[in-house]
Order: C-alpha cells, then sequence, then structure tokens
C-alpha cells in the first residue's frame, strides 16, 4: 500500500515538473497526450468494456471539437465553459447513434460506425451548416492565457488545466467502471444473454456506454480544439477514428492504464515515424495494430500487469 | 429533364456496376468466412497502383489489365495465407476487425509510400466509338466489364466442380472437408477471386475518381451499403444492390441533395438497412437459438 502511495506521489511530481523542464512545443505535444488518453478512456468503455465495436468515434471528438469552436467564436463563451456544453452535446448525440446500434452487434456496428467515420468530414462541409462551422476552412480560436496572474505561459497553463481535466475524467471513470456500471458493462460484454438473465438492462446500459463514451470524446475534442486552436473538417478524417482505435488495442482493451499507454504511443511513435517518409507513421500502426492482435492481445498494460506480476513473484 | 434523369440513371448504372462488383468481393468473402472485409477497398486501390506502373513501363492496356488481376489473385491468396487465417475460424469480432482495419492501414501507406500522394490520371481503354446519347465511352464500357465478370464468375461457381466446392465450402465447411475437399485452400482461393474483382473494380472506377491512395474509401462504402441493401448473404442480391445505390446516389446527387453530401447517402442507406432490415432486401433472416 505504502509503495502504490510513493509511485502515486512520484507520478504527480513527473506530471506537474513537466512544463517547466520541457520546450513549450513538448509542453503542447503532453498536453495533446492528456487529451488523447482521455479520449480513449471513452472508447475503451464502449470497445474494450462493453464489446462494441466503433471505426467512427472520431465523429464525436469532432463534435466536442466544433462545439467548443463554435461557442468560443461566435459567441464569445469562456474555453472552460465550453467543456460542459462539448459533454453534453456528445452524451445526446452518442445516446441517441446508440439506440439504433442496440440492433447491431459485432461486425454490423462496425460497419455502421465505419460508414459514420467515412463520411464524417463531407458532413462537416455542408454549405447549409457554414454560417457556424467554416466550411472548408474552419475556425480559429485564440489559446486561453493563465488566470489570476499566474506565473504561467499560455502552453504552461493549457498542460495544467488539461491535467485537471483528465484526472476529474479518470477518476470519474474509475469509479464507474469498477463498480456496478462497469461489471454490467462487463457482463454484456461476455454473455449478453446470462447479463439479461441476471437482470442487467442490456438496452439501458449499451446506449448509457454510448452516450458515456461519446461524452468522454466530446470533453477530449473540445480540449483538442482548444489546444490546437483550430478545427477544420480534414482534421477528423476517418483515420482520427482509426487513430484511437489503435491506442486502445495498443494501449490494452478493457484497461484504465491502457488508454493513458495508448495516447503516448499515437502521439509519440508518428513523431518518431515521421523522420523516415510521411506514410511510415501509418505503416508502423498497421504492423503494431496486427502484431499486438496476435502477440500481445493484452496490449501494453497486459504486458506490464504480467512483468509486475513476475517481478513480485521472483523477489517472494 | 427527361433526357438529364437517363443521363444520370446511366452513369449511375456505370458506377453501380464498380459497387455491385466491389459488393460481390465482399460477399464472396462474408459467405465463407462471416467476415466484412474492410481492407477490400484498399487492395482493390494497391492493384490499381500495380496497374498504374505496368502501363507506365510502356505495355498495352490490356495486358497490363490481365497482369493486374493476377496480381490482385495473387496479393488476396496471400493475405488470407499469412494475415487472416489465425483469425478467421474462432476468433473474436474484435480481432478480426482490428486486422482488417491494420490490413487496411498498412496497404494504404504503403501505396502511398512508393506511388506518393500526388493524384494521378488513370487512362480509360475503352474507344470513342462506344459513346452514344446517353453514355461516354467510358460509363458504357465499364458497365460491359462489369456484365462479363458477373458472367464468368456466374458460369465459374455454376458450371465448374472447383466452382461447385467453393460453395460447399462456404455452405458447409465440416462436410466439405469428409468429402475431400482442401477447405483450407479454397478459402484462400475464395480471397484471390474476391481480390482479383477488387482490381477490376478499381481499374474501372479510377479514370472517374482519379488514382490515389484515399480514392477507394467512399467506394467501399457504397459498395457495403449496395451489399447490405441487397443482403449479405446473396452474391445476386448484392449486385443488383450496388446497382440500385449507384443510381441512387447519382440521382440524389443530381437533382435533390447535391454532390457535396453523396456520402451521406451511403451512411443512411447503411444504417437504415441495418436497422429496418438488417437482411437486406433478399438475405435470409437470421435466427439464433438462444
Amino acid at each position: 500500500m505504502k509503495k502504490i502511495l510513493i509511485a502515486w506521489a512520484v507520478a504527480a511530481i513527473a506530471a506537474c515538473a513537466l512544463p517547466f523542464v520541457l520546450s513549450n512545443y513538448h509542453v503542447f505535444q503532453f498536453t495533446l497526450v492528456l487529451v488523447y488518453a482521455i479520449a480513449l478512456l471513452g472508447l475503451n468503455m464502449l470497445t474494450g468494456y462493453n464489446g462494441q465495436i466503433s471505426l467512427g468515434h472520431g465523429a464525436f471528438y469532432a463534435i466536442g471539437a466544433y462545439c467548443a469552436a463554435i461557442l468560443m467564436d461566435k459567441w464569445g463563451v469562456p474555453y472552460w465553459a465550453t467543456l460542459p456544453v462539448a459533454a453534453a452535446v456528445c452524451l445526446v448525440a452518442g445516446f441517441l447513434f446508440g439506440l439504433p446500434a442496440l440492433r447491431l452487434e459485432g461486425l454490423y456496428l462496425a460497419l455502421a460506425t465505419f460508414a459514420l467515420g467515412v463520411s464524417l468530414p463531407q458532413l462537416l462541409k455542408y454549405h447549409h451548416i457554414e454560417q457556424w462551422t467554416g466550411g472548408v476552412q474552419g475556425i480559429t480560436i485564440i489559446k486561453p492565457d493563465a488566470p489570476f496572474g499566474l506565473p504561467l505561459n499560455a502552453d504552461q497553463w493549457l498542460y495544467f488545466f488539461t491535467l485537471a481535466v483528465a484526472i476529474v475524467m479518470f477518476v470519474l471513470g474509475r469509479n464507474l467502471l469498477r463498480g456496478r456500471v462497469g461489471r454490467a458493462m462487463l457482463a454484456i460484454r461476455d454473455n449478453p444473454v446470462a447479463a439479461q438473465a441476471m437482470g442487467v438492462n442490456n438496452a439501458l446500459y449499451k446506449s448509457l456506454t454510448f452516450g458515456v463514451s461519446a461524452m468522454y470524446m466530446g470533453v477530449a475534442g473540445a480540449l483538442g480544439a482548444i489546444a490546437v486552436q483550430f478545427v477544420a473538417p480534414d482534421s477528423f478524417g476517418f483515420f482520427l477514428s482509426l487513430a484511437f482505435l489503435i491506442g486502445i488495442v495498443v494501449g490494452g482493451l478493457a484497461s484504465i492504464s491502457g488508454a493513458l499507454y495508448g495516447a503516448l504511443f499515437i502521439q509519440f511513435v508518428p513523431n518518431i515515424a515521421d523522420a523516415v517518409s510521411k506514410a511510415a507513421p501509418w505503416a508502423i500502426f498497421g504492423v503494431f495494430l496486427i502484431a499486438f492482435v496476435y502477440l500481445m492481445p493484452g496490449g501494453i498494460a497486459g504486458a506490464v500487469q504480467i512483468a509486475r506480476a513476475r517481478f513480485l513473484h521472483q523477489r517472494r | 429533364m427527361t433526357q438529364a434523369i437517363l443521363h444520370q440513371v446511366f452513369a449511375g448504372l456505370a458506377t453501380g456496376g464498380i459497387y455491385a462488383s466491389l459488393a460481390l468481393a465482399l460477399v464472396m468473402i462474408y459467405q465463407a468466412t462471416h467476415l466484412v472485409n474492410f481492407a477490400q477497398g484498399e487492395m482493390a486501390m494497391f492493384c490499381t497502383y500495380i496497374a498504374w506502373s505496368l502501363l507506365q513501363t510502356g505495355m498495352g492496356y490490356w495486358p497490363a489489365f490481365v497482369l493486374t488481376v493476377g496480381f490482385g489473385f495473387v496479393l488476396g491468396v496471400l493475405i488470407e495465407r499469412l494475415v487472416i487465417r489465425p483469425v478467421e475460424r474462432g476468433g473474436s469480432v474484435l480481432a478480426v476487425v482490428v486486422v482488417f482495419i491494420g490490413l487496411l492501414v498498412i496497404l494504404n501507406s504503403v501505396a502511398g509510400w512508393i506511388f506518393s500522394y500526388i493524384i494521378k490520371p488513370f487512362p480509360s481503354p475503352f474507344p470513342e466509338w462506344l459513346a452514344n446519347p446517353l453514355m461516354s465511352p467510358h460509363e458504357f464500357g465499364s458497365i460491359l466489364v462489369t456484365l462479363i465478370v458477373l458472367a464468368l464468375l456466374y458460369g465459374f461457381f455454376r458450371f465448374t466442380p472447383l466452382g461447385l466446392a467453393l460453395r460447399a465450402t462456404a455452405q458447409n465447411p465440416e462436410s466439405s472437408r469428409l468429402v475431400g475437399i482442401r477447405v483450407g485452400w479454397m478459402l484462400a482461393l475464395g480471397w484471390g477471386l474476391a481480390s482479383a474483382i477488387g482490381a477490376v473494380a478499381g481499374m474501372m472506377i479510377a479514370p472517374v475518381v482519379y488514382l490515389d491512395p484515399n480514392m477507394m474509401g467512399g467506394i467501399l462504402l457504397y459498395a457495403f451499403a449496395g451489399a447490405l441493401l441487397g443482403g449479405i448473404d446473396k452474391p445476386g442480391g448484392a449486385v443488383l444492390g450496388g446497382f440500385l445505390v449507384g443510381v441512387l446516389e447519382n440521382l440524389l446527387g443530381a437533382f435533390v441533395i447535391g454532390n457535396e453530401l453523396k456520402l451521406a447517402v451511403a451512411l443512411v442507406l447503411i444504417v437504415g438497412v441495418l436497422v429496418v432490415r438488417p437482411s437486406g432486401l433478399f438475405g435470409s433472416v437470421q435466427v439464433t437459438r438462444v
């Protein structure tokens, strides 16, 4: 118990020290890691814990991002106030998409969400909503400065703000997944008939999971838009949805810490691979994806767990 | 006005034929293994790039066409043998989908790596004299090619022993194995055929949408819509569905919602069919015993 507390304390100190030792660009990258971690936790709830495959979750990330951008750009809403709105909008949107998804199992849900992911950029470019979305050009927003005269620059402040939101989202997510709701979600994934027989309301839990997962995506999307300062249809292409899928598979399905590993993976591996070629990151993503399915189905989180168990076993 | 509508219908039939052949390729793999191949479009795209490179060497169109179809066949067999086999039967749905997505991503980026992301024109092989008041030579020619492919496939499945063995494998692998059919190789053969059909579809659509690594994303979506509309376990239904989707897409795009929302037609069709009638127009209703 004591060791765990020490580990957490070290992690907390490292997370807080990070923005003071790194350059602004690296701080920005770590902000994005936190954003992706929130998104991956959301997708993991749906796909890892509840067994509903989504290939189009970038759509909800995009809705969240556009919510934040439109509110800030058109109505001058402060950036922090856009998060609850993005969360609420995505919760409802996810719940509504989850209702028809109830009738779809496995492969068919993958197909429907695939269609959502592929057609999303075109929907965002639709000219009747151009007055809000800015069409192909998208919307540029301004990075917020640190409040109360804190001695932080905009990148550092945004990192801490994102860190705080991420901690809240992870604590909420952990409580949700470790409790009664999480058990019901797992039961539905493993054996829907048995779950129903045990008194779990499958329809309600599945569409609620869809909604909550979309809500996490929305919060991440809003934070991501504020960090990048820009939204445009082409930044939410099909490959964004695929990047999230890759993140949860590599990080570890049905694992909370896996979300963080996956986020680090999808943020930093492309940077390293970009040196080789523009196409290289995705080739590497694809190879990793297939390799993980065959060799390490538990993802990085699973491997860490195995390594830790071996280590403890040896010492005893 | 009638002329305009007719023109759109025939243009729709031309692209619909391409959706129909891709939908057929999807159905062939679905029938044998109950998997939906998300990488089908990228496989076709990759084959089309091979055709393009062959043409760059100065080879005639039709020899390049035949070689590309052969390449498509080998690519399909190799992918089935090397990548899909371990998850083909008994793997979880998620593992299967993830492997397909991995393939999609790899083929897409390798094509971009080798051939660059610059959009390239792709020649149409059809002579000018095929032109008529309703269709351009390419539209007419690609309908013709689609029909020839469908006729060949029908002949293969209906009249040859190998075709019969393939159908038997799709329907009942255990019994097929008992009567001496090499089930594993039949599945590989099915993949090869599906990939070869995809190669034809890719070469037929490339002059219309131009060649680039992402050209098949939308096309595959329409093929999905066609396959689902017709019934994903019925080859004939899928073909009809593909043609229907092509015509619908063109008519709605030209007269109702405009070209910029064409992909949404596919989205609405897919979600609509899955929710209202998952078995499609002609598919068999799935009943599971609890």
